[in-house]
């Protein structure tokens, strides 16, 4: 297994290849629940090998979404493929797809063992070959001398792991995966992150995430889905989400993020300036926008994209000035809440490169903030 | 203050002692009674046996056991074959409940939760009738020329009514009647807090529903299955009541001989100790059930 999980995806992007085939098609599927509709009208290609994160708030439809994959749900409307057989009406128990539940929904009355040999009998795999392929499996999540423990003897992140090797002893073509790390503690969390990628990795399955945490599917995927009302707001890479939201929802929800509300003032096709009156200057972006002049737009500019300094910047955009209201200690890094004149809040976040600094700004200090013209996100919803 | 603190019993002993003080007195007391009497020697006197213990001649205490009256229940094929159809009957009359009782206790676990409690209602509603007054009117219902066998009749489906007052059929339908809550409610509480998603992994993992059923939800409601069927088997046994009112007079049960025993042949001694040889076939494989139960209940514990 490589060291680092990402380095063999580097070139993995099929999704920008117009020739590749889908692995896992949704067309156009709603899903009602009386007239609650939990899932709007949703269109999605998943690649193979992908690992695809659906992230979304609780309630915004994710999971529907995953247990309509998985068969136990049916959608109201729209279809569903997976290697380009029509799954829409497929029971469960016939789709070669398994899935990893939040709860894990280990059986209580068997050992580790049973359990992951549970869908390996219903196929009615020869004896030799189940015993093979479960103590593999084992060996992999590393249960091996857990086999003929009970549930209730092994600890939550034990637990997860049954219900992981339990669903991959198939091979199902697609693993569906429900808040698979929410119950476990940070260290365990971020562990198994990098070994779920691994395992992905070795075994070459697609595997589709649902999950409410941004930075578990930042770093999980290799692409995400935003939903938000049941509908799928965006999709791309972690970066893609994080550098190019393609809306305020997007930023605020993917990172922290400053917003400035604003009208354009000029729009060219190779930059655009913006009024924005929570700022002194105006807002100077070197990349044009579509949208039409003197229309409502928001710059949005991440903490770590803006600088701090006591003088006042020689740009004439791109900078405001307030005083420093509070400042977040990290480590690695800290926060600034720096109150601007117009009453608005910006959060800054600059790293803590030098052990001793005496000069940092600190506590009701005047500053200037101010961020290079490539910084902002223009989006305009 | 702190002299009475040291004396006085705390809190927690209170509560905790109630029920023991309980079974001493309404179990083990009169256990103790009833088997000091089976060693005793039926006598015509009052109360009807002779005492176990006695003072001779002042200084001597004089203690006398029979073993006459256990050794009676083994000589006389009488006892034992009352026994073992009481055993019988109880056996059957258990499994009616739980063929019955399952599915049902099984619907109201999985039906709605406002449907549910009105299902609950009326699983436990009977018990706002007498208990007697509900087997006399299964005579009735089952007499010759009762509900069924007019309706039958009636309805062109037998020419002349059929037998079933007085047979074991209907000692068994009397039986399956009024101990099937018994069986219902533990069931019903057993499943109603499975986790359903146990269900759809099973499914995700290629099992068909009754395949889903037969490896995950009946294997889990092993420890209801159990309670509920010595709910039922355990008073079915002795039951004296429902097969003397519906039952053929000639059928033996053991509560019947216990009844004659006590009050037609007035022999207290034999009485107990058919009471007490009765609680030993009872107790025995309890113990077992009860182990097993304990066993199943700390593989079901999760977390």
């Amino acid at each position: 297994m490589s060291t680092s999980p990402r380095a063999t995806q580097q070139k993995f992007e099929p999704w920008t290849d117009p020739d590749a085939k889908p692995y896992v098609r949704i067309e156009k599927v709603t899903k009602k629940f009386g007239d609650f509709i939990a899932v709007d009208d949703v269109t999605l290609d998943i690649f193979k090998k992908e690992i695809f994160c659906l992230l979304g708030a609780s309630g915004c439809g994710k999971t529907t979404l995953l247990r309509m994959l998985a068969g136990f749900e049916r959608p109201t409307s729209g279809k569903i493929f997976i290697d380009g057989v029509d799954m829409t009406t497929i029971p469960p128990y016939e789709r070669p797809v398994n899935m990893m539940f939040q709860s894990y929904a280990v059986f209580p009355h068997m050992t580790v063992e049973q359990n992951v040999a549970f869908g390996l009998k219903q196929e009615g795999v020869a004896k030799a070959e189940l015993t093979k392929r479960v103590g593999d499996m084992l060996d992999l999540v590393r249960l091996g001398q857990f086999a003929k423990r009970k549930p209730h003897q092994l600890s939550g992140g034990q637990r997860q792991r049954v219900a992981l090797a339990r669903a991959l002893v198939k091979k199902p073509k697609l693993l569906l995966l429900d808040e698979p790390l929410a119950a476990l503690d940070k260290k365990l969390r971020e562990h198994t992150q990098f070994e779920l990628i691994n395992i992905q990795e070795t075994l070459g399955v697609t595997f589709i995430v649902v999950t409410h945490d941004q930075e578990e599917a930042m770093t999980l995927s290799t692409r995400v889905g935003l939903m938000n009302h049941g509908e799928i707001v965006q999709v791309g890479t972690p970066s893609e989400m994080y550098e190019y939201p393609n809306s305020r929802f997007v930023s605020e929800f993917i990172g922290s993020v400053n917003t400035f509300e604003g009208k354009l003032i000029e729009d060219e096709p190779s930059f655009v300036r913006i009024e924005s009156a929570d700022l002194d200057a105006t807002i100077y972006v070197d990349h044009g926008v579509s949208s039409a002049p003197g229309a409502t737009v928001w710059a949005c500019i991440r903490p770590e994209k803006i600088q701090i300094s006591r003088e006042k910047p020689a740009d004439a955009d791109n900078w405001g000035s307030g005083i420093v209201r509070d400042i977040a200690y990290m480590g690695d890094a800290s926060v600034y809440l720096i109150k601007l004149d117009s009453g608005k809040v910006v959060r800054v976040t600059q790293p803590n490169v030098y052990r001793h600094a005496e000069d940092r700004v600190t506590w009701d200090e005047r500053v200037y903030v101010h961020w290079h013209a490539s910084s902002p996100v223009v989006v305009t919803k | 203050m702190n002299w009475l603190r040291r004396w006085l019993p705390s809190g927690r002993t209170v509560v905790t002692s109630v029920p023991y003080l309980w079974l001493l007195l309404f179990f083990l007391i009169p256990f103790v009674i009833v088997l000091k009497i089976s060693f005793s020697q039926s006598a015509i006197a009052m109360p009807p046996y002779e005492p176990l213990w006695q003072w001779a001649s002042g200084k001597m205490l004089e203690i006398k056991v029979n073993l006459g009256n256990f050794a009676f229940l083994v000589e006389d094929n009488l006892y034992w074959r009352s026994y073992l159809n009481s055993i019988f009957v109880a056996g059957v009359s258990t499994l009616g409940c739980l063929l019955i009782g399952y599915p049902m206790a099984y619907a109201m676990a999985r039906s709605s939760p406002s449907t549910r409690n009105i299902l609950l209602l009326l699983a436990i509603l009977p018990f706002f009738t007498s208990f007697l007054l509900r087997v006399y009117a299964w005579i009735g219902l089952l007499k010759n020329n009762g509900l069924v066998n007019n309706a039958l009749m009636a309805l062109g489906v037998i020419d002349q009514p059929i037998q079933m007052l007085q047979t074991d059929f209907a000692v068994y339908i009397g039986m399956v009647y009024s101990y099937l809550p018994f069986m219902i409610l533990p069931l019903y509480a057993n499943l109603e807090k499975m986790d359903l998603t146990l269900l759809e992994a099973a499914a995700d993992l290629g099992s068909k529903p009754w395949e889903a059923f037969i490896k995950v939800t009946l294997p889990l409601s092993m420890p209801g299955i159990i309670a509920g069927c010595l709910l039922v088997f355990i008073p079915a046994v002795g039951e004296f009541v429902i097969p003397s009112l519906l039952g053929d007079p000639g059928m033996l049960m053991i509560g019947k001989v216990l009844w004659t025993e006590f009050f037609n042949n007035r022999d207290w001694p034999v009485a107990s100790a058919v009471a007490i040889a009765l609680l030993l076939f009872l107790v025995l494989p309890i113990m077992y059930l009860d182990r097993a139960q304990n066993q199943a209940g700390e593989d079901g514990e999760r977390k």
